[in-house]
């Protein structure tokens, strides 16, 4: 128990840590874009993939369903209220803390290992600043916009699929499709999918920053910023999903 | 009372981790343009020793003043500054492992030289590259370089900030007998053209031998002995005599 409240406190310090660094100059913006780059762009073929897919799969398990009603024709805004409100966000952040995530906790907790964040220190640059800051900045901007992206691909496979069943044109699709969705939101979908790309930064970072004993810390350090950056997603999903329903709508 | 040309003084340095300690009672001075080597074996606490000089550790009781100015009361950002006047060498070397040469050996130029050009920039990785005899591996990753190459390079990284103190750790640990005497001559010019003090951190007697202006014999967290490479070696002290031994053999 004793352990646990220490990670804790240690995590608290690590994020207090971050908004003192990032805030305060000399910024690195150079690295910062890097990580944009790294984060951003490298992920995108899988966003695109895994995206289409869940539009797809998610518009053929809905038709039974509603076919059992004879509401087919509420398929496009079944399917955007899903997307938008829960799957794209939620599973564009379960797809980056798999992919950046232990990429992220691998990494530092390698550099660590291998005293290439001393070699930093020494060389009086501020690792922390140039690793840390960078990435945890990088995943909380880049994980809105994959989120939104990857609700455009959803979206554009559960067209073709309404398209190729109910012969449902465009305009008419996504006139139906948004006609369900308000400003709102679009905005708790940028705002979780941002609180899900700090938490995967944060954990990412923090369990590469204190990885030690060797290649052994190196594993466990990206399997732990895998598994508990996924398990937090979960938590903050179903906290956010809660105040929004009980003070917003 | 500390010499009045001493780069580096210890006084009464204690290290514990938990219940071992490490450092017990360490006093050293260095003096300035003098090399000097601290042998020890393995776990002796040679490379915590470092550490602290390079702030990296904090001391848990002692002083330790670096160019004059104490370590323990410095700021983050007077510890940055005071740090881009050392030099450290990893033992593993510690090359960046996504960057190439080039991007290791300019990384602490840019951020510490605000100032300098582009030009300027690449005219300075240019001479440290030809100080360490390796202006061929420019664009290499540090995955594509020998082990002798990544010593090098590490040396370089640090040379190009022009620093008043070198730190080596370990210099020749893992290195063929022919590569090592390569890195002693190294450490030697970089004392001559830099005009450099340096702490070596070594177990390997040759090194200490050709490097060392001075010697000092670190054994379970205090020193046993330090003078001249043969005023050490002529103790009768067992712990030196075994160690000189052992040394002996396995170079033999």
């Amino acid at each position: 128990m004793r352990v646990f409240f220490l990670r804790i406190y240690d995590i608290t310090q690590f994020i207090g840590r971050f908004f003192k660094e990032a805030f305060v100059p000399p910024y690195e913006y150079k690295e910062v874009l890097n990580q944009f780059f790294e984060i951003g762009i490298r992920s995108l073929s899988i966003i695109t993939l895994t995206g289409f897919i869940t539009g797809v799969v998610f518009t053929k398990q809905s038709r039974s369903s509603l076919a059992g009603f004879g509401a087919t024709a509420w398929l496009p805004s079944l399917i955007a209220l899903a997307i938008i409100r829960a799957l794209a966000p939620l599973v564009t952040a379960l797809i980056v803390a798999g992919k950046v995530g232990s990429n992220i906790g691998a990494e530092l907790g390698s550099m660590k290992v291998t005293e290439q964040i001393d070699a930093m220190e020494v060389s009086s640059t501020n690792p922390f600043k140039f690793l840390v800051v960078s990435r945890i900045l990088a995943t909380t901007c880049i994980v809105p916009v994959l989120a939104i992206y990857m609700g455009f691909m959803g979206m554009m496979g559960a067209f073709l699929n309404v398209y190729r069943n109910e012969q449902t044109g465009i305009t008419l699709f996504f006139q139906q499709a948004f006609s369900r969705i308000d400003f709102l939101d679009i905005y708790v979908l940028v705002l979780k999918s941002a609180v899900y790309g700090f938490t995967i930064g944060v954990t990412g970072c923090f369990s590469g920053y204190q990885a030690e004993h060797g290649t052994v810390g190196v594993g466990k350090a990206a399997n732990t910023s895998v598994v508990v950056s996924m398990f937090l997603i979960f938590v903050e999903e179903m906290i956010i999903v809660s105040l929004v329903n009980n003070y917003l709508k | 009372m500390e010499p009045s040309n001493a780069v580096i003084s210890l006084r009464n340095v204690h290290k514990s981790f938990g219940k071992q300690d490490v450092l017990k009672g360490v006093d050293l001075d260095v003096l300035k343009g003098e090399n000097v080597v601290v042998l020890g074996r393995s776990g002796s606490g040679k490379s915590v020793l470092i550490k602290i000089i390079a702030g990296l550790l904090k001391p848990d009781k002692g002083s330790v003043h670096v160019l004059g100015e104490e370590i323990d009361c410095l700021r983050t950002r007077e510890l940055r500054a005071l740090r881009s006047k050392l030099g450290f060498s990893f033992q593993n070397s510690a090359l960046y492992d996504g960057m190439n040469v080039r991007a290791n050996l300019e990384f602490p130029l840019v951020r510490n030289r605000r100032d300098l050009t582009r030009k300027e920039i690449d005219e300075a990785v240019t001479k440290v590259l030809d100080d360490v005899g390796l202006s061929q591996t420019v664009d290499q990753m540090p995955a594509q370089l020998s082990g002798g190459q990544k010593k090098r390079i590490g040396i370089a990284r640090t040379l190009i900030l022009k620093p008043e103190i070198m730190l080596y750790d370990e210099p020749t640990a893992g290195l063929d007998p022919v590569t090592s005497v390569d890195i002693n001559d190294l450490i030697k010019e970089v004392q001559q053209l830099y005009n450099t003090s340096a702490v070596i951190i070594t177990h390997d007697l040759t090194c200490a031998r050709f490097t060392g202006d001075r010697v000092v014999m670190l054994s379970e967290g205090r020193f046993l002995r330090q003078g001249s490479f043969g005023e050490v070696f002529k103790s009768e002290d067992p712990k030196i005599r075994s160690f000189y031994n052992y040394n002996f053999i396995e170079n033999t």
